[in-house]
């Protein structure tokens, strides 16, 4: 019978679907081909040699039986059994009817009708559930190709996680080496502005340096002049003794006292403008000590002006001055307090003299620092000292008022302020005492600087 | 001789009248002190033609010795008074605008007295 090879072929079919394409098992692959070819051959030997048919009959049958057994017996090919369960019926019959054909023709031959019927019958329910099967491997391979696209989609996913994994790494790496950066940038800077803060105290030393010469210069003379008469006077005295004249002797002996006096106080002078020189440019030693404010501020006023005046000769501004002496002696750390003083003394005769420098009628530049002491209600001892420096330049523009204390903020042209005098001004103020550094000023009417330390 | 001295430094008083106490003795020389330019000024103001002599320091706070130089040039012409220039640092820039506003002469600190001695006598 031709039929064996034929349904061995479409078995192999669906064999064939049970796989991907891309990966069928090579032994498979073997396999399927294999099966082809002898089912082929099979086809080919019925057709053209008649001997041949009874033989190859019988081996379609054991083929065809060998591969539905196989199809049954592998799960890899689980797929394919509803497709086996529409051919097996087929060829149980046609393999019965062979067998018994063989067994007894005739009675094949008295029942050859219901034999008919069967095969028929067997026909019908292959073709049926080859149409079901078909659907139901359809629905499989939909079900597959979903699947596949889920994994593929699956397969992206991992491939931009991983990406992302390497992309974030080497950002927080890019980070982390900005960090340092930064980190090394801010040590360099905070160098760079203790190197600043150190030439600014050196930039105000120079300014003072003028200064203190003439400041130097003036009780020196009083010196040597006093000397001097001394020197006159008590030679004048020896003539007078040796004359007899007690009366003018003691008249000048006096007059020579009071001329120690005077060179002892401007000895003293001189002395304690040195000895302020030298706590300027010493770094701070950080120690409280009783000091006479009202002769702080006082000293500070002239070193700022002749400072400012050994600079530019045309220089000039009134000062005054108005100290309260109900004061005494302040705990605070003298050098510091002189270093804010004298800064916002050289910026208020800076503000008088842009202003004159631009003022065409008249006007008289003026600064002036007074120092007050304010009893705080409900205690006793409790009270604030209030030192105030007063200019009657431009005033300070208010969008630029809150940015005054930051450090290097400077209205000075480049090269003439470090922005630092200030922002030094209010940290020794507010860290190094306590207290508050406040300004008040108005456009065109001039500025006012108050400090306020509590004592 | 009436001199009007123009110094901030108080003890410039008690100097000249030391080093000067012979001819004050002797009434030979008046002085008279002002601590700064404006009460130079008004003084000159009061007494009219009294100061035959001015010696003042150019730096003073307020007004500085060069304004009151340029004041007193200005409002005093008839007879005009002497006015003797002191400076701390005897620089040329000073001199040379004193010399403009019309100084008469000049002493650089510290004041050499028996030079001021010697340019009085040639005043007188």
């Amino acid at each position: 019978m031709i039929l064996q090879p034929v349904l061995a072929i479409l078995i192999l079919r669906f064999y064939r679907k049970c796989f991907k394409k891309e990966d069928i098992p090579r032994n498979w692959k073997n396999i399927y081909w294999g099966s082809t070819a002898f089912a082929i051959l099979l086809f080919l030997l019925f057709m053209m040699i008649r001997e041949s048919r009874t033989i190859v009959s019988w081996l379609g049958h054991i083929f065809l039986l060998a591969l539905i057994y196989k199809g049954y017996n592998s799960p890899k090919l689980k797929n394919a059994r509803s497709a086996l369960n529409a051919f097996l019926p087929v060829t149980l019959i046609y393999f019965i009817i062979d067998i018994i054909t063989a067994i007894d023709k005739s009675f094949y031959k008295t029942w050859e009708n219901y034999f008919d019927v069967a095969g028929i019958f067997a026909f019908i329910w292959m073709i049926a559930m080859l149409i079901i099967s078909n659907k139901q491997m359809k629905a499989i391979e939909k079900e597959r190709l979903k699947t596949e696209e889920a994994e593929r989609v699956n397969k992206i996913t991992q491939e931009l996680k991983a990406g992302l994994e390497i992309q974030v790494s080497e950002r927080t790496a890019e980070l982390t080496a900005q960090k340092e950066a930064l980190e090394q940038t801010l040590s360099e800077l905070k160098a760079t502005q203790a190197q600043l803060i150190q030439s600014e105290k050196m930039a105000s030393l120079g300014e003072l340096t003028a200064g203190i010469a003439h400041e130097i210069q003036n009780p020196l003379n009083f010196v040597n002049n006093f000397s001097e008469i001394n020197t006159e006077l008590i030679s004048e005295m020896k003539a007078a003794l040796d004359a007899g004249n007690i009366n003018e002797a003691i008249t000048l002996a006096m007059d020579i006292d009071d001329n120690e006096k005077k060179i002892i106080y401007h000895g003293k002078r001189a002395d304690a403008i040195v000895k302020g020189m030298l706590q300027h440019s010493r770094s701070s030693s950080g120690v409280k000590e009783p000091t006479n404010i009202n002769a702080l501020c006082d000293e500070y006023l002239r070193l700022a002006y002749h400072g400012l005046r050994a600079k530019d000769k045309s220089f000039n501004a009134t000062m005054k001055t108005d100290f309260d002496n109900s004061i005494g002696n302040i705990n605070i750390i003298p050098q510091d307090i002189g270093r804010v003083v004298l800064n916002l003394l050289t910026n208020a005769f800076y503000a008088v003299d842009e202003k004159k420098k631009n003022t065409k009628g008249s006007y008289e530049p003026t600064v002036s620092i007074s120092t007050k002491r304010i009893p705080i209600p409900g205690k006793i001892n409790g009270a604030k000292v209030e030192i105030t420096v007063t200019d009657n330049g431009n005033g300070i523009p208010n969008e630029i008022k809150n940015k005054i204390f930051q450090p290097f903020f400077t209205t000075k042209p480049t090269g003439q302020g470090t922005g630092l005098g200030l922002s030094m001004s209010y940290d020794i103020i507010t860290k190094g005492h306590g207290g508050q550094l406040k300004v008040e000023s108005k456009g065109g009417e001039g500025s006012q600087f108050i400090i306020i330390l509590n004592i | 001789m009436k001199i009007l001295v123009v110094d901030d430094e108080h003890d410039v008083k008690t100097l000249f009248e030391q080093r000067f106490r012979k001819e004050i003795k002797s009434g030979e020389i008046d002085f008279v002190f002002a601590y700064s330019g404006e009460e130079a000024l008004s003084y000159l103001a009061i007494h009219k033609h009294e100061a035959v002599l001015i010696l003042s320091d150019i730096n003073m706070p307020g007004m500085s010795g060069l304004e009151l130089l340029k004041q007193i040039k200005q409002k005093y012409h008839e007879p005009p008074p002497v006015v003797m220039m002191i400076t701390a640092y005897g620089d040329a820039e000073n001199y040379k605008t004193a010399k403009e506003l019309g100084a008469d002469d000049f002493l650089t600190k510290p004041v050499d007295f028996i030079a001021l001695k010697e340019k009085l006598k040639i005043t007188n």
